[in-house]
């Protein structure tokens, strides 16, 4: 009888324990950013907590070296793999030399996913681009015709005439120009990355110019120095200058009305995705090309043949929020 | 050797002047006043580097961390000024005028004390105060928004026509041909880059006259810094990155000589003229970057092979004999 009773009661409890652990196991998603204290990736986290607040049963571990070194997130990524984490999430101080920790968490069956700064295939299932080229060629020139509904005169003031990034943007921008009735680019300039090249090359295009109404600048010392000269020039209002450009850098010259609104990845946005990204390939979900991993609020990504996708459209800033994103990057 | 500067000198004028017309003949609207009082106003923070330059040059020495001296002496001024926005902007000039200073100091203790050639030292000193930059900021930016309304409008104020930044550098070329002209300092100057044993032989200590040159060339970047800021509204570890060719060029085409003890105050001012008219009318008169570029070589090494021909002049040979055994 006691015997009976001692099993039945034993029974009982691990029934109990069972379905307890069952029911409570949290998934452990980490976040590994390039160094802690950064407000890009302080924002990051922001998104991720969000995310994990929606799932609920996930749990974000924002971790990171103290200073952006790949031996600093290394380490980092030994102790998580020590933690028995389920998800690894990392913006890499270093393309290829995370690459052999990763494998290894990769082999204890953890899911790998970069975001941000990418790794090199190998060390990954997924890649998360903020936005993707064609993107950004679109938001750049829309940005500019948002603000001319009857169409108008724009030039655009690049980083060097060498530049990747930007030279791909702008060949991005002109394939859809067409769709912007009205809007005609006059001028491609070429500032250097420099503030005072970029001010000169931008007086420059206002007086070449006298019709012109705004200034496009996909690079973030170009749009300063392009707001500063507008004003300068007493311009502010008449040309609107807009393009790439961080919140802190932008807020003033958005302030005094020479851009009107400015684009940039929202680095909350992109930590939420890469949550969400890494909950779903660890509910089932396979990283292989062509693959739609799901991503909250913000829709779904496609993975193109390297196993990479573009969360969104660059996310836009005005005078509404500027302020508040200018306290975090 | 007066009426050859002194050519050389109405020479730049007429090549300025020759090439105004040839921009305005492409783009009439470049030559109106507002816009030649632009162009002045541009190239003033380049005359006040460059003049400091040259007196570096002009001791046999070189000054390759101007621009990086720049750069940090503006950032610290920023910085202050985000720190402490009440602070009176011309304190906060004589602040970055002294951290200048120092810069320049330490270059110049370098040079004199250690006996390093110059250039070496200030390639080092180039990348330490690049480094220190990065050091004071944290790589972060100082943004329009952060610095005080004071700060950014004072180069802009105007004055009789002119911004106070055109006015600041008309103040430094008056100050720097009073110092040229009339002080032992100026004079010494010539003295140590024209013949530095002869120098010594008139009693002019030839460390001590670079030490007192680099000095005079930190605090003069010093003073750019706050400038170079408060003009372009923003400061960060890259600014005026590459800035110090441009001030060895503008001295170079002005007909200091790399050699040392031959240039002027005018010749400098002119030189830095000139390449501030070539680069605000390059953006105008349409021409592709690559020819920009180009452009600008060409009239260095132009400029250059111009003055290798005036030096040749520079000596007299006084024994014929003896310069037939040498061979």
């Amino acid at each position: 009888m006691k015997i009976l009773k001692t099993l039945l009661v034993t029974a009982a409890v691990s029934v109990a324990l069972v379905a307890n652990t069952a029911h409570a196991e949290t998934k452990k998603i980490a976040l590994v950013v390039k160094a802690l204290g950064i407000g890009f990736f302080e924002a990051a986290n922001k998104g991720a907590q969000e995310a994990a607040k929606e799932l609920g049963d996930v749990e974000v571990i924002y971790t990171g070296p103290t200073s952006t070194t790949a031996e600093g997130q290394i380490e980092v990524i030994n102790s998580l793999i020590a933690q028995k984490v389920d998800a690894i999430a990392v913006s890499a101080n270093d393309t290829n030399a995370l690459v052999p920790a990763l494998k290894k968490a990769m082999d204890r069956g953890i899911k790998v996913i970069s975001w941000d700064s990418g790794v090199a295939p190998e060390g990954r299932q997924m890649h998360l681009n903020p936005s993707s080229n064609p993107l950004i060629g679109n938001m750049i020139i829309k940005l500019a015709a948002d603000n001319l509904p009857e169409g108008g005169d724009v030039a655009v003031l690049s980083a060097t005439a060498t530049s990747t990034n930007q030279n791909v943007w702008i060949e991005e921008m002109n394939k859809v120009l067409g769709n912007y009735q009205g809007i005609n680019v006059v001028a491609t300039v070429y500032g250097d990355d420099l503030a005072d090249k970029s001010y000169r090359e931008t007086q420059g295009l206002i007086q070449s110019y006298p019709d012109l109404k705004a200034i496009i600048a996909p690079t973030s010392v170009g749009i300063v120095a392009a707001a500063q000269a507008v004003t300068d020039a007493g311009k502010a209002g008449q040309i609107n200058v807009t393009g790439l450009g961080l919140p802190s850098e932008m807020a003033g010259h958005v302030k005094s009305g020479a851009s009107k609104s400015f684009a940039i990845w929202n680095p909350i946005d992109l930590g939420y995705s890469a949550t969400m990204i890494a909950y779903d390939l660890i509910g089932g979900a396979e990283a292989k090309p062509g693959a739609e991993l799901k991503m909250g609020r913000m829709g779904a990504v496609t993975l193109d043949d390297n196993n990479e996708g573009a969360m969104a459209d660059p996310f836009v800033y005005d005078a509404s929020n500027v302020e508040e994103f200018a306290k975090i990057f | 050797m007066k009426r050859l500067s002194g050519n050389r000198e109405m020479l730049l004028v007429v090549a300025i002047v020759a090439l105004v017309a040839l921009i305005a003949l492409r783009f009439p609207p470049f030559v109106t006043p507002g816009n030649l009082v632009n162009v002045y106003n541009d190239s003033s923070i380049l005359i006040i580097l460059a003049l400091g330059q040259m007196a570096v040059i002009l001791t046999r020495c070189i000054d390759l961390s101007m621009a990086a001296a720049l750069a940090l002496c503006g950032m610290a001024a920023a910085m202050v000024n985000a720190a402490m926005p009440g602070l009176p902007i011309p304190l906060l000039i004589l602040i970055a005028m002294a951290l200048g200073t120092v810069l320049g100091a330490f270059n110049g203790l370098l040079v004199w004390k250690l006996d390093i050639p110059p250039i070496v030292v200030t390639l080092g000193t180039l990348t330490i105060y690049r480094g220190l930059i990065f050091l004071l900021s944290g790589g972060a930016w100082i943004n329009a928004h952060q610095m005080s309304p004071a700060f950014k409008a004072l180069p802009r104020l105007n004055l009789l026509g002119f911004p106070v930044l055109s006015w600041l550098s008309l103040a430094m070329i008056a100050i720097m041909l009073l110092v040229m002209r009339r002080t032992p300092l100026g004079r010494a100057f010539f003295a140590v880059g024209g013949n530095p044993h002869a120098a010594v032989y008139t009693g002019i200590d030839v460390g001590r006259t670079r030490f007192l040159a680099y000095c005079l060339s930190g605090m003069l970047a010093g003073l750019s810094g706050y400038l170079w800021v408060s003009r372009y509204a923003v400061a960060y570890v890259d600014i005026a990155a590459g800035f110090e060719l441009d001030i060895i060029a503008a001295c170079v085409i002005g007909g200091v000589s790399i050699a040392g003890g031959i240039g002027s105050v005018a010749g400098t001012v002119l030189g830095a003229l000139f390449l501030g008219v070539i680069k605000n009318a390059l953006p105008v008169i349409d021409i592709s970057p690559f020819a920009q570029m180009a452009i600008s070589g060409t009239v260095i090494i132009v400029a250059v092979a111009v003055n290798a021909r005036s030096e040749k002049r520079k000596g007299r040979v006084i024994l014929k004999k003896a310069e037939a055994t040498h061979g």
